[in-house]
């Protein structure tokens, strides 16, 4: 194991003058015993699953059962299309295809878990944003993954990933956090900017719970992954500016467990609190569902499929 | 380390919507299906905690029906497992669990084919990464990192040192070993996590060892 936290990362990057991408292949390749190339190649197949559903959801009509999820991606897209936007173009596209991984991943579509499923579109929509702009080739869209994912091996094996466990602060905020500490380093950052990067963009997701109306995973993770993408841009462009976050990465890593920890069970992705409880969560419930929906301390036993 | 690879973080590449519950799910599904060794004609599963609350919203039950159907994460048939299960003639059962669990998305599933049970708890820790908490009753721990090989004995002398025989045999290298016994000299279950995935030669060469009832590969 070369590294665990972040701090380790960005020293053994600074130490060898490498990048955090190549700090993450070289780990890979020391404790899966795989060559370069075949661990390259997956992560090429990974990216290949990312841009299908990038482009299924921003150009096909994408519905989910509850038809709660329908076609937000394209409309955001049409919108940027007609140029006169207030955020700018560049960052209300990876808002844009982050809604269209989620998209798809809410009608039952094929996407890459980034770090989960629910947080799946802020990482590609970020990378497919911005690599184009920034003239990135395909090696360089594999690298920007393989940092994220050394930014994501740190927050999964200090604090956790999932919203059941920590909120959602542990999904859309940890692809966030590892989306930004990625765009930095592939717009020419250094690995201690990526990580501050990092740190800027997790300090603002601190807090955020998982309250999923009806249990599904539409609303309202798919427009979180939305502001999850612009608020990663934002950090990478704070981190290349010069400025530093006061709280170091592995810090608020820490914070953001001992927050999650101290969540208490209705928001954490059990569909008892937050906006899953609103009078308005609840009609979608009912709605979806039907007099079949389980409550809590209610209706034991169920039987389908026969 | 929960998580060793860094696909454990860009990946899996999966069917929506839900890491933790589709994507675990059908790898829990799976487990128990591996371990079964065959097509059950009836399962039993009990969802705890989260998987308890928001399993319809998020396809759970769909999911640990395609993954005892030995499906993969990505097959775009986990949308139907629940209609090919029936189809197949695999009646299975949903039920809710009051216990809290230690894990909030836990579930137990028991598949049965006429006379033998298999039973495990499996926990889907996130990101779709599962572990098995427990086996035929015995507690366990296992993440699934390596090839792992799930041996059900007679609880007596020896059989540790015959199985590992076996193993050193084929050269194949113990990286952890767990043994949990019902009661001395009752039935017993070994887990040996292996560098080197196991042939089915080896698994037959261990299950003719007298005391030995079962031995099973498993991959997460």
């Amino acid at each position: 194991m070369l590294f665990r936290t972040i701090e380790e990362l960005v020293r053994l990057a600074e130490r060898e003058g490498a990048t955090i991408a190549e700090v993450m292949i070289a780990q890979e390749m020391a404790v899966t015993g795989r060559s370069r190339e075949d661990i390259r190649s997956q992560m090429g197949e990974q990216l290949d699953v990312m841009e299908a559903a990038v482009r299924r959801g921003t150009e096909e009509e994408v519905r989910s059962n509850s038809g709660l999820v329908d076609g937000d991606a394209r409309r955001l897209m049409a919108y940027i299309a007609r140029g006169e936007t207030l955020a700018g173009a560049d960052i209300l596209r990876a808002a844009a295809m982050a809604m269209a991984t989620n998209e798809v991943n809410a009608a039952m579509g094929l996407i890459c878990a980034t770090p989960t499923a629910g947080a799946a579109g802020v990482v590609p929509g970020v990378l497919f944003a911005h690599a184009p702009r920034l003239g990135k080739t395909r090696e360089a869209m594999i690298d920007f993954l393989f940092a994220a994912g050394a930014f994501g091996y740190c927050i999964a094996n200090n604090a956790f990933i999932s919203g059941a466990a920590g909120g959602c602060q542990a999904e859309v905020g940890s692809a966030t956090a590892m989306a930004a500490g990625a765009l930095t380093e592939m717009a020419g950052g250094t690995p201690r900017q990526a990580a501050h990067a990092f740190a800027i963009a997790l300090k603002n997701v601190l807090g955020l719970v998982c309250d999923p109306v009806a249990g599904l995973v539409e609303v309202p993770c798919v427009k979180r992954n939305a502001m999850g993408a612009a608020l990663a841009t934002v950090a990478a462009d704070m981190a290349l500016s010069g400025i530093e976050s006061r709280i170091p990465p592995d810090e608020v890593v820490q914070a953001m467990y001992r927050i999650g920890r101290m969540m208490p069970a209705t928001l954490r992705e059990t569909a008892l609190g937050g906006l899953a409880a609103t009078p308005t969560g609840l009609a979608i419930k009912e709605r979806v569902f039907g007099g079949k929906a389980l409550t809590a301390n209610q209706g034991r036993s169920d039987s389908r499929g026969h | 380390m929960k998580y060793r690879s860094v696909f454990d973080i860009i990946g899996p590449i999966m069917i929506g919507p839900s890491s933790s519950h589709t994507a675990g799910a059908v790898r829990i599904g799976k487990v128990a299906r591996a371990l079964h060794g065959a097509v059950p004609t009836r399962a039993e599963v009990t969802f705890y905690g989260s998987f308890a609350e928001t399993y319809r919203g998020h396809g759970t039950d769909v999911a640990i029906a395609a993954g005892i159907l030995d499906f993969d994460t990505y097959d775009p048939r986990i949308r139907d497992a629940l209609k090919i299960a029936a189809q197949e003639g695999v009646e299975i059962e949903f039920l809710i669990g009051d216990d809290v669990p230690e894990h909030p998305n836990t579930a137990r599933v028991r598949l049965m084919t006429e006379g033998t049970m298999t039973e495990l708890v499996g926990v889907s820790i996130g990101g779709g990464k599962v572990e098995i908490v427990e086996i035929a009753g015995f507690p366990i721990r296992l993440s699934g990192d390596l090839p792992t090989i799930i041996v059900r004995h007679v609880d007596r002398y020896g059989m540790i040192a015959k199985v590992a025989q076996v193993l050193a045999d084929h050269r194949i290298n113990i990286a952890a070993m767990h043994v949990a016994r019902k009661s001395r000299g009752a039935e017993a279950l070994m887990t040996i996590e292996v560098d080197e995935s196991p042939s089915n030669d080896v698994l037959e060469a261990v299950r003719v060892i007298d005391g030995i009832t079962s031995a099973t590969r498993l991959t997460l």
